[in-house]
């Protein structure tokens, strides 16, 4: 395995660098494709590390030292267990299905060969990130996504509001990586080491309280780069980005780094006191914020976006109670179900010329009847449909967290997931149901091309089966498989033995029938048209709560408020500031010495008699002066 | 008897001041010249009358090397005064400010 591992990272790495030198000179076929290949034996390989996985045994290899720095020893290396190969299949196999639907989405884009060059380098650096055997490998690449994220986000940038989505998802992400760089420090400074594997195996001979200053400092990061609640407000702004990206780096990949980052550093958030309900309740409150916003905005993409950030949320809190591989086995559905509804989405725009606002969409099934299809699958999934993917891994957090015992968890979570059911069902009915209301004179929607098509049928078929690796509940094979890796947790040494029992299948049909429920509200509203619902009254009715809902909670008022202007004056401040103070130094000491000179200047006349004259009476003062003393 | 080296001292000093005011206070550029020759010899009269008081031939063997020095510097001195007047139009001290730019 040694042999081939680095080869996976390395082949998105090749496509990066010819697509970005080269990429201008070659035809837009030869990079997409080349990007593409990359990718696939990056996705190959990732199929043969996971075969090939030794259970017993964690392969940790040291690449190169990077830093040797007396005590300060960083390497660059691969810590491959479980763990790593599933987020590699994950990474690696979204990546692939949205790179080959790029190929068709992006065609005719003046940044084509630019769009392929950032794609694969995004792809590095996530199987990168996914691979580090040290928290600063991890830490660098954390920075190297978000950087690509940036510039995809920002991919149009000649538009002024992509552009600003780009700096400010940047810059949030900055708030969060500002604590994990301080969380890296201070592994450092407790252990003496970033390796995984010495940090961990003293996990617990060190004192708590450090700990969880550790974690939560770690938590900050993973807080940015998941968008969890207060740090969420850039997702939805990065829907600026081309949809491809939205699918494989604010979906599917990227964004689940932040839970990744807790899953991976378990043993530390196990031995820590107390963080692990940070996380618990910093994920519930955003699965309910992303859920409660998602129920009313008419953006398509951001009511993706808010769901993402809700999904989110949910495997937060699912790592909050120790749940490690039910957060990790909703990491691994929700990568396909949601890339498969933002690439739907991608198709929707594309055959309706980049709308993106679903008032003006409406009756598209007859016109795309492959995107209806996908992307009902996708919907189904999200909202917990059995047999569907979501169904498996979302109801497996909630069962837990009833059965654990946190009824309050498990309340707010299942409200929650009727939101989510009500939220992507009015979606669907806005979009695809109902007549149309764009104007069908000038729009003609059509059937996206087949490269695409055939990304939204795969990621539909994973959407299917993606779930039963994780059945029954909690005995599933992705449990087995994923065992190792949380040995400390509080899975390995629960009471409960987890399968089809009657408590699980009670919680089952509770939880179906909550999807249900939502989903029936949905089509009431919004495809039956039910008078008694309909959502301009209720809108009315409930005005305060629907103003605050469609200003998403006025978190961007606040931050604008509180951050962004306060930093702004003091920038104008601080400016003025060096203008006039620090400058004015500087040209005032040039000017005086300009000044003296200019007025020393008048005592050369150039007349020989002032000359004489001074040095006539310089003598006789000069003699006098002999004269007296002596 | 001859007169005390005070006096002849005292008379040299005179003669320098006179000369040292003309070069001062005269505009016209010979004045001015003249006037240093005045001050030149105002020095040999000190000079002399020291070589008499010690009683040397220092003094006298000086005045005579000044002299001679003076009457070369007289020369290139009325040379460049001429040439002077002759490119300026004018013998005005006044006007010859160039080295102030």
């Amino acid at each position: 395995m040694e042999a081939y591992l680095w080869i996976i990272p390395l082949a998105p790495l090749i496509a990066f660098l010819v697509n970005f030198l080269l990429g201008r000179r070659m035809t837009d076929a030869a990079t997409g494709l080349f990007a593409t290949g990359s990718v696939a034996v990056s996705l190959l390989l990732s199929v043969l590390v996971f075969v090939q996985l030794d259970p017993e045994h964690v392969l940790n290899i040291e690449l190169y030292s990077w830093i040797p720095s007396g005590a300060f020893q960083v390497g660059v290396g691969a810590y491959v267990d479980q763990l790593t190969s599933l987020m590699l299949l994950v990474v690696t196999s979204v990546s692939l299905l949205v790179h080959v639907y790029s190929i068709g989405y992006m065609r005719g884009d003046s940044g084509y060969y630019r769009f392929f060059s950032y794609l694969p380098l995004f792809t590095f650096s996530m199987l990168m990130l996914v691979l580090s055997n040290n928290f600063l490998q991890l830490y660098v690449f954390w920075e190297a996504v978000g950087v690509c994220s940036y510039l995809l986000i920002g991919f149009w940038y000649t538009r002024a509001s992509a552009s600003n989505a780009a700096m400010k998802a940047f810059i949030v992400n900055r708030v969060g990586d500002f604590g994990f760089g301080l969380g890296v420090v201070l592994i450092f400074v407790t252990f003496g080491t970033l390796a995984y594997a010495d940090v961990f195996a003293r996990a617990e001979d060190v004192a708590a309280g450090t700990l969880t200053v550790i974690t939560l400092l770690l938590f900050m990061g993973s807080m940015g780069k998941s968008a969890q609640w207060p740090l969420h407000t850039w997702l939805p702004d990065a829907m600026e980005g081309p949809t491809p990206v939205s699918a494989l780096i604010h979906a599917a990949t990227m964004v689940t780094a932040g839970v990744y980052l807790v899953a991976r550093a378990n043993p530390l958030f196990e031995a820590a006191a107390g963080t692990l309900t940070v996380v618990a309740v910093v994920g519930l409150v955003t699965a309910l914020l992303g859920a409660t916003i998602g129920l009313v905005q008419n953006d398509i993409k951001r009511v993706m976006a808010y769901s993402t950030i809700s999904q989110l949320g949910y495997m937060f809190f699912a790592l909050g109670m120790g749940a490690y591989v039910s957060a990790i086995f909703h990491l691994f559905t929700h990568a396909f179900f949601k890339a498969l509804l933002f690439l739907g989405a991608g198709s929707v725009m594309h055959g309706l010329n980049g709308e993106t606002d679903m008032r003006r969409m409406g009756g598209l099934r007859r016109y795309m009847p492959q995107t209806f299809a996908t992307l009902l699958i996708g919907s189904l999934a999200l909202a917990g449909v059995p047999p569907l993917a979501g169904f498996w891994s979302k109801d497996e957090i909630l069962g837990l967290a009833f059965i654990e015992h946190q009824y309050w968890i498990y309340g707010l979570g299942t409200l929650a997931s009727f939101f989510t059911a009500f939220y992507i069902t009015r979606l669907m009915a806005l979009t695809f149901l109902g007549s149309p209301r764009f104007d069908t004179e000038t729009i003609h929607p059509h059937e996206s091309p087949r490269s695409m098509t055939v990304s939204l049928w795969t990621l539909a078929g994973l959407s299917v089966v993606a779930g039963f690796v994780g059945a029954p509940p909690e005995a599933g094979f992705i449990h087995r498989f994923l065992a190792p890796v949380f040995e400390h947790g509080p899975e390995a040494t629960a009471e409960h033995a987890g399968g089809f029992t009657t408590e699980v299948l009670l919680l089952m049909l509770t939880a179906t029938t909550v999807s249900v429920l939502g989903i029936v509200l949905g089509l009431a509203v919004y495809a039956w048209r039910t008078p008694a619902l309909d959502p301009a009254v209720w809108g009315r009715r409930l005005r305060p709560v629907y103003n605050m809902l469609v200003h998403k909670y006025y978190y961007d008022e606040l931050y604008d408020s509180l951050f962004v202007r306060t930093s702004r004056a003091l920038g104008g401040g601080l400016w003025r500031f060096d203008a006039r103070v620090v400058d004015g130094a500087v040209n005032g000491m040039a000017r005086s010495v300009s000044d003296t000179g200019g007025t020393m200047r008048r005592l050369q006349t150039g007349l020989v008699g002032n000359y004489a004259l001074a040095i006539s009476l310089g003598l006789v003062a000069l003699v006098a002066y002999l004269f007296f003393q002596v | 008897m001859s007169p005390p080296l005070e006096w002849y001292l005292l008379f040299s000093a005179a003669l320098f001041s006179i000369g040292l005011v003309g070069v001062l206070v005269r505009r016209h550029v010979l004045i001015i010249f003249m006037s240093v020759e005045l001050m030149l010899n105002a020095c040999n009269v000190a000079l002399v009358a020291f070589g008499r008081h010690l009683n040397t031939l220092t003094g006298q063997n000086f005045v005579v090397f000044v002299v001679t020095v003076a009457a070369a510097e007289a020369a290139v001195g009325l040379g460049l005064i001429l040439a002077l007047s002759r490119h300026k139009d004018t013998v005005d001290v006044g006007e010859m400010d160039i080295l102030k730019h």
